[in-house]
């Protein structure tokens, strides 16, 4: 073990297995967003994915309501510490947005009503890692926390999972998002502690 | 050198390293001011924060994130802290960690809620308590810059007791306004009502260059930004940051 803090104790705690390095759990939900809180209309909502073809696949707010819903169970970890476990949420999975997409993509570029952006490798959103959700604990998704539509990519630290999702972007080759050009991670595993770039 | 404090290399890891308390400041009587020398501090941009490490003797170690209050000043950081009587760090912090004492610290981290005063640009902090802490690194840094947009601070706050920097709030520099709004109880005199942040104290007088920096809880955060769009703020100015009780 390294450096000890003097006089330091912490608090009494059950190990969890469930709570990666440096995470502590909180029981309320904290909103941390780079900007204000967009206004997205359900009526000119659109969902589009669009591949490295530019071809274009589009799903309207009632088109995205009419596919299959799942509801994950799922633990949540943001990079700024706190982390949320068996949380509840409801909506459509990757896996049936891109059961009709062709690509030969590697990389996904999301994008988000307000001009937010992040990036992440395809793999990582197909074969149940990853979801459009829309409810969130039996509620609709309120603003704050992305609504009307999130992306939800639980492995991830939670900036990878864009509020507000309105696209993405299949591509041949990784582009950084916005936080990701900011100094963190491009990856952002939290069990191998991926805050920062380099780490 | 706080250039290359945002824009450092992606392969250049984020070392911690250890900060030593060489001296502290009583803000309120649940907020204490830490001064930190750390040896090879890289400098920071206003705004940033530090993660902060503390490692128990029998392995158990747990991280928070702190803003810094200082403008950029050598090898020294400085940590203004709110005591939150359920936390884990800031107890510690605030009431156990003394002279000469060592934590571990990484950053300098963040490259979105940062105000270089190279920037010039016109801009409003709005800060809701404890989320005034990175605020007051840019005016801090605003103060002695050679360039001079205009700066305004509007800093909203429970009462007078709670008022953290209480003493540099009343130094109007040139460029640079304070306001100070009580939600619950003002002094004497005050002829504001105590209540909520309202548009009617946020300046209409503002051009599309103007930025916007938002901190404080999130209820607060949410209804300043909103108040900052309505006024006519392009949405892609207000940058915002979550600050205050979770977990802390």
């Amino acid at each position: 073990m390294g450096f000890v803090t003097r006089g330091f104790r912490g608090r009494p705690r059950a190990e969890s297995d469930r709570v990666p390095p440096g995470q502590y759990v909180v029981e309320d939900f904290p909103v941390l967003s780079a900007g204000p809180t967009p206004n997205v209309s359900l009526d000119s909502w659109k969902f589009t994915i669009k591949t490295e073809a530019a071809a274009e696949h589009s799903w309207t707010w009632p088109q995205l309501q009419a596919l299959p819903h799942e509801s994950p169970i799922v633990d949540i970890h943001c990079v700024t510490k706190w982390s949320k476990l068996q949380t509840t949420w409801e909506g459509v999975s990757l896996d049936t947005l891109l059961a009709d997409v062709e690509t030969a993509a590697d990389y996904a570029l999301v994008h988000s009503y307000g001009g937010y952006t992040t990036n992440l490798p395809l793999e990582d959103l197909t074969d149940g890692k990853a979801w459009i959700v829309f409810n969130f604990d039996g509620e609709e998704l309120t603003p704050e926390h992305g609504g009307p539509a999130r992306l939800l990519v639980p492995h991830l630290y939670l900036w990878k999972s864009a509020k507000w999702v309105r696209g993405i972007d299949l591509l041949l080759h990784d582009e950084p998002g916005f936080w990701e050009t900011l100094g963190y991670h491009e990856y952002g595993d939290p069990w191998r502690e991926q805050r920062y770039a380099g780490d | 050198m706080a250039r290359t404090a945002i824009r450092r290399g992606l392969s250049q890891p984020l070392r911690w390293q250890l900060a030593r308390l060489v001296a502290e400041r009583t803000e309120t009587s649940t907020a204490k001011t830490l001064v930190l020398e750390i040896d090879d501090w890289a400098g920071h941009v206003p705004g940033q924060h530090v993660d902060v490490r503390l490692t128990a003797e029998d392995g158990y170690s747990t991280q928070l994130s702190y803003s810094i209050a200082s403008a950029p000043d050598g090898n020294q950081i400085e940590l203004t802290i709110q005591l939150l009587q359920d936390g884990e760090v800031s107890p510690f912090l605030v009431q156990d960690f003394g002279l000469d004492d060592r934590i571990e610290v990484r950053g300098p981290i963040g490259g979105w809620f940062v105000l270089d005063p190279a920037d010039d640009v016109p801009a409003v902090l709005v800060g809701g308590g404890s989320g005034v802490v990175p605020l007051m690194s840019m005016v801090r840094a605003y103060r002695t810059a050679a360039t001079k947009s205009p700066m305004s601070l509007i800093y909203s706050v429970r009462s007078p007791d709670d008022v953290l920097f209480g003493g540099e709030l009343d130094d109007q520099s040139p460029g640079l306004a304070f306001d100070v709004i009580y939600t619950r109880r003002a002094p004497e005199g005050t002829q504001r009502p105590v209540g909520r942040l309202m548009r009617s104290d946020i300046s209409e007088q503002q051009t599309a260059q103007d930025r916007a920096y938002v901190c404080g809880p999130t209820g607060f955060v949410e209804a300043a930004a909103h108040l900052l769009v309505e006024i006519g703020y392009n949405e892609r100015h207000i940058r915002t940051e979550r600050f205050g009780p979770s977990g802390g």
